[in-house]
């Protein structure tokens, strides 16, 4: 096990030290001023940008902090609120197969829609940029907790029902003891998607609406034709993706049971 | 009129594919007096655990109903507590946790330290002290059910319901808990309806004896009066003329005789009787041989 670990990891650094190389060696090869920066250039834009991360000159010139804080705040309300409103819905969709079957075509229909398709409506009726782009992160979060809740409460398995039945446990609390604890490894699988797939719509949604934001930041500099800040960009957007699921997976893994 | 009254109750299943509906089993009725041990025994698909699942109020019957203590049940109560075959406690609850649900449930208007010390009291009953904060998964099976005994016992219901509650605890341990069972019911006198596939299990436990035909259309064939003084012991049981009788006798019905009538054996078709054939009574015939 432990000498398996030390082998992936030892693998690991061996291909990412062999990217970076190929990596300088194209950039290297290519006339000064024109073609992709290479590694050196945009280790050198990190340290910069890291240097100072919130400083704040104005709408066009922000740190690199800031603009990840103001995405991360929308990714926070978006993705909480839809969380809250796709496990009410997926908890009612799971307990009544009826409503689930009538409500799953419409679902299945909204679903492959990408959350960006609905910016225009949301700008015509709300009028505010940074809101709907809040909006546009809700709907990217929506669908995956929605049907992962529906599913893992619909799968409960009967025997706990019928436990919480006997003990005639009242809605709320056959909701807290039973239902939700039942259906959580689900429900987490669901929110952890929900907020890959809004951390990715975030950065398109930015670009958008633009003033702040990581995505107006990567949109902004490769209009001062800034490429070593957009790579770096993209580095800092893949890290906090990675930190963000980290956190949910901590929570599924409170949250597993084993029958 | 008597505590628990089973009163021709019928159940059909609706056909798998839309044929006519199949009955599992039709009229059955007997009565349970308050504090008594009744047991079921019967071949797979008799529909005694449908019927137990009737009286808990998680299934209902298709005619005829059940009363307890002159009221008809028609959905799951307190008063009714099941101990189930596969434990079916909460996987993502602790030991204590499991009974606490319950406790909760039984007296909503307990302060918390009331309910915590009656949790414990009944974890300690069943053995578990020291096991509390474990969850089922890290416990055997015969530990697990334990844990299902105490819940059930912790609501102090009027009926307790048994469905094949030793069936997934190896031998060994199965007795201890059958012991177990038997000591709480003692104490508690609550009124019992198990359902099992074992023979001595039923004659050691109970005072009556149900025994149901094949099914499908099973019916209730006999009640099996067990006149065994209590308290009954294994070891003075297995050379007891008495308990012998009635074993040889409810072998002999389940093997030969669980034919409903108006179906002879010669009227099935060549291949049921092969199919249906009842295979527990091997077990606890080896065990018999092996300890005489």
């Amino acid at each position: 096990m432990r000498r398996d670990r030390v082998r992936v990891i030892g693998v690991s650094t061996l291909l990412g030290l062999a990217a970076l190389l190929i990596w300088q060696a194209f950039a290297a090869g290519q006339p000064a001023g024109r073609g992709i920066p290479g590694p050196m250039a945009v280790a050198a834009t990190a340290g910069h940008m890291l240097a100072n991360p919130f400083y704040n000159n104005g709408p066009n010139d922000k740190g690199i902090g800031l603009q990840l804080a103001a995405s991360l705040g929308r990714l926070a309300i978006g993705w909480t609120v839809a969380s809250l409103v796709a496990i009410m819905g997926g908890v009612v969709l799971g307990l009544s197969p009826t409503l689930y079957r009538a409500v799953n075509p419409y679902v299945q229909v909204l679903k492959p829609v990408s959350p960006l398709a609905w910016m225009p409506l949301f700008l015509y009726t709300i009028k505010d940029s940074s809101q709907s782009a809040i909006l546009v992160i809700f709907m990217s979060s929506l669908w995956p907790t929605l049907a992962n809740t529906a599913f893992g409460v619909a799968t409960i398995r009967r025997d706990y029902l019928n436990v919480a039945a006997i003990l005639q446990l009242t809605w709320w609390r056959r909701l807290v003891t039973v239902i939700l604890p039942a259906a959580a490894p689900a429900i987490v699988a669901g929110l952890r998607i929900s907020i890959g797939s809004a951390w990715v719509a975030i950065v398109a949604a930015e670009m958008l609406i633009g003033g702040t934001g990581i995505g107006y930041f990567v949109w902004n500099e490769w209009n001062n034709l800034a490429l070593t800040s957009v790579i770096f960009a993209i580095l800092a957007i893949g890290l906090i993706g990675v930190l963000l699921d980290a956190g949910l997976s901590r929570l599924s893994r409170r949250l597993a049971y084993t029958e | 009129m008597s505590y628990l009254e089973i009163d021709h109750v019928t159940k059909l299943f609706p056909a798998p594919e839309g044929g006519s509906e199949v009955c599992v089993f039709r009229d059955v009725s007997f009565k349970i007096e308050q504090g008594e041990f009744v047991t079921m025994v019967g071949h797979s698909g008799c529909g005694k655990s449908t019927l137990l699942n009737i009286i808990a109020g998680l299934e209902h019957p298709s005619a005829g109903g059940v009363v307890l203590e002159g009221r008809e049940i028609r959905r799951p109560g307190m008063d009714r507590m099941v101990v189930f075959q596969n434990f079916s406690l909460m996987p993502w609850m602790t030991v204590f946790d499991n009974i606490r649900l319950a406790v909760r449930a039984a007296h909503p208007d307990w302060h918390r330290t009331n309910v915590d010390r009656f949790v414990q009291r009944y974890v300690d009953m069943v053995g578990l002290g020291g096991a509390e904060r474990k969850r089922p998964a890290a416990l055997s099976g015969g530990m697990r059910q334990r844990v299902g005994l105490a819940r059930a016992f912790s609501t102090e219901p009027k009926v307790l319901l048994l469905d094949e509650p030793f069936a997934q605890i190896d031998a060994l341990t199965r007795g201890v808990i059958q012991d177990e069972l038997v000591r709480m019911w003692t104490a508690s006198r609550s009124t019992v309806f198990m359902v099992t596939h074992d023979v001595d299990e039923a004659i050691l436990l109970s005072d009556r004896i149900a025994l149901m035909t094949r099914g499908p259309v099973a019916l209730l064939a006999e009640l099996v009066d067990v006149g065994l003084p209590r308290p009954r012991s294994r070891a003075r049981l297995i050379d007891d003329r008495e308990y012998l009788r009635l074993r040889s006798h409810i072998l002999r019905f389940l093997v030969e005789g669980a034919v409903g009538p108006g179906e002879t054996r010669g009227g099935l078709p060549e291949n049921a009787i092969e199919t249906t054939r009842f295979e527990e009574p091997a077990a606890p015939l080896a065990r018999a041989a092996s300890q005489a």
